[in-house]
């Protein structure tokens, strides 16, 4: 059992990553995800992005989550990395990789993590249409999303 | 003292992200903390206001009743969209 959680400004390697967890026979099932900056976002076309966090706080809440997930799930590794700074259109922004005996455990791990993450952990994001930068409002699915883990639970 | 921060819109409009101010009864909860930087002026009024707006203590997500007290770090941000 391992926590891996990094806030960075650097990419990650998903092979790397994916190796890291894909360590233990006892584990059948490994399930990662990756959110990128994709180019369109409210009808306009995205350019770039930019992550800003909170340091301390960030951190706290992603154990936070993942400690939550453990509690949920039988799960071996799980990694979550979250980068900040700038970001051009197609990077990686974020990986999340959990292991576990089986698969449903693995997939619903995941999903619970990215979900939290989404509308827990502070990070926020500023995105830039050409030359203007705005900053991207909180969206009612992704809190949605988060409060339906909470009454299935 | 009290350390306060400022995140994303917040630390924008403010063009600050932090400022450090004397404990005491004015202050005395987040609320209060709220409405003391709030009365500042037009700008801090405007950058406070939204219904929307978060609270940390310590480092952990609060709510507009809790205390606060000396050596404190308190946040404001505005909901959060990271993933």
């Amino acid at each position: 059992m391992q926590d891996r959680i990094v806030v960075q400004q650097q990419d990650f390697d998903v092979p790397a990553e994916y190796a890291r967890i894909a360590t233990d026979n006892s584990d059948g099932a490994i399930v990662t995800f990756v959110g990128k900056v994709r180019d369109f976002n409210d009808g306009s076309a995205v350019t770039d992005l930019t992550l800003e966090h909170y340091p301390g706080m960030t951190e706290a809440v992603l154990q936070q989550i993942t400690a939550q997930a453990r509690e949920r799930w039988p799960l071996n590794f799980v990694t979550i990395i979250h980068r900040v700074g700038t970001m051009k259109l197609g990077e990686q922004i974020v990986f999340i990789g959990v292991s576990s005996a089986h698969r449903k455990a693995a997939f619903a791990a995941c999903e619970f993590l990215i979900d939290f993450l989404k509308t827990k952990a502070p990070f926020w994001k500023l995105e830039g249409v050409g030359a203007d930068k705005r900053w991207v409002d909180a969206r009612d699915a992704d809190e949605q999303a988060a409060q339906a883990w909470e009454q299935d639970s | 003292m009290i350390n306060v921060l400022f995140f994303a819109q917040i630390r924008e409009l403010l063009g600050t992200p932090s400022i450090q101010l004397e404990a005491g009864e004015h202050v005395a909860t987040t609320a209060a903390l709220r409405t003391h930087l709030a009365a500042k002026n037009e700008k801090w009024a405007r950058a406070l206001e939204s219904d929307k707006l978060l609270v940390a203590v310590n480092q952990t997500l609060s709510n507009w009743h809790a205390e606060v007290n000396d050596g404190d770090e308190v946040a404001f941000f505005p909901p959060v969209t990271g993933g």
